[in-house]
């Protein structure tokens, strides 16, 4: 390949699009390092602070999509405190002063203000797409500034942000001029938006392919936006409410039935049950079925719209469905890759929707099953060896028996047999979550048979160091670890310190992880930060080496200790 | 659905309130009291500590629990205070049904009502609208009673139930979280809660 003029080699890189194998590509001489280098477009960081935006700008100079992540993702669940990190804004600002031409900006868990997309809505002109996937900090205001200066604007994406409303206007900022839009998604916003204005601008973008709006746009906006956008793929319905015999909802009906290249329905934020058959028409067409915001549909009303969806790919629903319910979808659903199954009511088990059943049915009668995450009341070491018979496809199993200490209640034995099986028979597991009582015999499992594990998340489990040193040993491809109120302590976390430099991250909260082990740590091993986030009071840092560390996040980086970080972090 | 669980004995109680109850149920945290069903009840919340007694109390199994878990068992913590758990993003938003009704008794009247907590955003909200559900209530009283009362009217502590059957004081926590945890509310008469140092008005703030 040397003998190739550098022009050939790049464009036999445009072939090679997967982030892993352009890395691989600039390893192998410094020739090939030049060149992918500068014919590099896309660059994913999955964490925010291994690397500043002055050297990812250094070193890609065609950069035009970019994808970040901030928080580490036990964030989600209330265990990373206010303004941690992961602020977007140094990223922007040194982009804006460069000569990027930024095209996407794809964030996750990082927090925007407003400033931020002003200054971003302004300096890239040829600015095209963002993404924000649980992400906070900004307003309707930031979002307005985008929609008013992006002037190519393909791409709006706000998934499960929180954002402040100023029950804006910031609809009507998208000038008569753009007819660019590809896909918007609003429907995280809580507040009123101008229907008048959503509708304009629907019917000035011919090429709108994926809408989804919020509760506030009632159902008699959503006939009108069908009739204008009869060729949307991905619909997300806000508010689906109206009396059945109504005008309004003969119209629905009528035009819904014209929109046959919808394959992906979502949203349902609010929701009569009654109205619900009107969607049957296009349930054949769908590959993905997101019901999991809808609230007060019962597993009779579930169960009906699943039973015209035969194509269905990826289901995601709300545990009220129940396990017969989960039974009709695995009769009716033989593509079915992926299911999400979320709990309604998590802390009340009297209305105990799925159980170990539900998922039996679902492993029998899905045979392309390979993605899961499935809140549950209860499961069974039996079921999971079933389920394991079943299916040995899964790339993702990701299990939450909401009592988290649940043991099998048929056995009162740990859940240790049932996931050995599940990483035994599953060899290209990539993703794996577990729950219920769990001893360390599990671990010795996982290191034995997850050789493709890159994303562990344990709670609850475990027994002594030795659960926590078999996944560090065995899973040589971890990239991440995330572990929290286990009895794992300084002997795991030291065994083995250069393993931390292959993965991405380790987070450990409520463990038994002492400051001194922390310092050694860090002492060690210069190319990791390992903070510590100490919210109580009392503690001031004291220099008590025996002392707990509540919370300790620890990822490998190339430019050393965060400028950052709030006063409650502790970098070592 | 399940008559072990005791968070269901709560809510079948016959006609509401059972007033010898109250005055044991305003006891300090933590402390054991009865239900009005006469049976005592653990003081501690539920949380693992009852998962752990439950599950493996009576079977004698030797499991060695976690550090961690004995922890939980000593110190035990109601599953709606576990920071965290279950790991379920926005798991508040999710399925909630858009209306939340409880049940509002006053001390003193024949009958309950009902109120949809989702319509209010804040407290103030909620209390303006309980002042006139239970005004027209205050002013019959007067109409209809014998002897006349005196004109200052009937103050009334607001109260509510939580999830873990707990009663709580309206107004210390955070609106949404109140929400979400009130099972039902009880405006009780400033009289009685004078000898338990609650005379001062609940402080809640004018913002959400």
């Amino acid at each position: 390949m040397n003998y190739f003029p550098d022009e050939v080699v790049e464009h036999v890189f445009d072939f090679i699009t997967s982030h892993k194998d352009r890395n691989s590509v600039s390893l192998v001489c410094k020739s090939w390092y030049k060149i992918e280098r500068y014919s590099r477009q896309r660059v994913f960081i999955g964490n925010c602070y291994s690397i500043t935006p002055q050297r990812l700008i250094a070193r890609f100079p065609g950069l035009k999509s970019l994808t970040l992540k901030g928080k580490p993702h036990f964030a989600d669940f209330n265990l990373v405190p206010h303004d941690w990190g992961g602020f977007v804004d140094p990223w922007i600002k040194a982009l804006a002063k460069s000569r990027i031409g930024l095209e996407e900006l794809r964030l996750k868990r990082m927090v925007v203000s407003d400033d931020s997309l002003e200054l971003l809505s302004k300096s890239f002109p040829n600015f095209k797409s963002l993404v924000l996937v649980s992400c906070e900090g900004f307003t309707t205001d930031g979002v307005a500034a985008i929609a008013a200066n992006c002037r190519f604007l393909r791409e709006l994406d706000l998934q499960e942000n929180e954002v402040e409303d100023h029950r804006g206007h910031w609809l009507s900022c998208f000038p008569e001029s753009c007819t660019s839009l590809v896909s918007l998604n609003f429907a995280c916003l809580k507040g009123e938006i101008n229907l008048a204005s959503l509708e304009r601008l629907v019917a000035r973008s011919p090429n709108l392919k994926s809408l989804r709006l919020n509760r506030m746009v009632p159902l008699d906006t959503l006939q009108k936006l069908l009739m204008r956008a009869p060729q949307l793929v991905d619909l997300g319905i806000g508010s689906y409410v109206d009396d059945p015999s109504s005008e309004v909802f003969s119209k629905l009906k009528a035009v819904i039935q014209l929109c046959n290249s919808i394959r992906s329905l979502s949203g349902f934020l609010e929701v009569a049950p009654c109205c619900m058959s009107a969607i049957y028409p296009i349930c054949e067409n769908l590959t993905f079925l997101n019901l999991s915001y809808a609230p007060g549909l019962q597993g009779n009303d579930l169960t009906k719209l699943v039973q015209h969806c035969r194509k269905l790919q990826r289901l995601w629903i709300l545990d009220c469905i129940g396990d017969k319910g989960l039974g009709v979808v695995a009769s009716t659903c033989k593509e079915l890759q992926e299911l999400r199954v979320f709990p309604s009511d998590p802390f009340d088990a009297g209305n105990a929707a799925v159980t170990e059943e539900g998922l039996v049915l679902i492993s029998a009668g899905c045979p392309k099953l390979n993605s899961l995450l499935y809140f549950c009341h209860q499961m069974t070491n039996a079921a999971l060896i079933t389920v394991a018979k079943n299916c040995t496809n899964f790339i993702r199993f990701r299990l939450c028996i909401l009592d988290p200490v649940k043991a099998d209640p048929v056995t009162n034995q740990p859940l240790d047999e049932g996931f050995g099986a599940i990483v035994r028979s599953n060899k290209s597991l990539k993703r794996l979550s577990l729950s219920g009582l769990l001893t360390d015999q599990v671990f010795l499992y996982i290191g034995m048979y997850a050789k493709k594990l890159e994303m562990l998340s344990i709670a609850f489990a475990g027994d002594s160091n030795k659960g926590m040193l078999y996944v560090l040993n065995g899973c040589k491809k971890l990239r991440k670890l995330e572990i929290r109120d286990c009895p794992f302590g300084d002997v795991a976390l030291l065994e083995d310190m250069g393993k931390y430099e292959t993965m991405r991250s380790l987070w450990m909260s409520s463990c038994e992880v002492t400051l001194g082990a922390c310092k050694n740590l860090a002492k060690k091993m210069p190319s990791l930060n390992l903070e510590i986030i100490n919210e109580s009071e009392q503690l001031e840092f004291s220099l008590d080496d025996r002392l707990l560390v509540d919370k300790m996040y620890l990822y490998r980086t190339l430019v050393g200790h965060r400028k950052d970080k709030p006063e409650y972090v502790l970098l070592l | 659905m399940s008559s072990e669980n005791g968070k269901r004995l709560l809510e079948t109680d016959a006609g509401g309130l059972n007033f010898e109850a109250t005055e044991l149920t305003l006891g300090l945290p933590g402390e054991p009291r009865v239900t009005s069903d006469g049976g005592a009840k653990l003081g501690s919340k539920r949380g693992f500590s009852e998962t752990v007694d439950l599950k493996l109390g009576d079977n004698n199994r030797e499991v060695k629990l976690g550090h961690s878990l004995q922890e939980a068992a000593k110190s035990p913590v109601s599953k709606t205070q576990v920071v965290g758990w279950p790991p379920v993003r926005g798991f508040a938003k999710r399925g909630k049904k858009s209306c939340k009704y409880v049940k509002v008794a006053v001390d003193g009247a024949p009958y309950l009502r009902k109120v949809d907590l989702e319509i209010y955003n804040s407290y103030q909200q909620l209390l303006t609208s309980l002042e006139d559900m239970f005004s027209c209530f205050t002013i019959r009283n007067y109409l209809n009673e014998k002897k006349i009362e005196q004109v200052n009217g009937i103050e009334y502590m607001p109260t509510y139930e939580d999830k873990d059957g707990d009663w709580m004081l309206v107004g210390d926590v955070p609106w949404q979280m109140f929400v979400e945890s009130c099972k039902r509310l009880r405006l009780m008469k400033s009289s009685e809660a004078v000898g338990l140092g609650l005379t001062t008005g609940p402080k809640y703030s004018s913002t959400n």
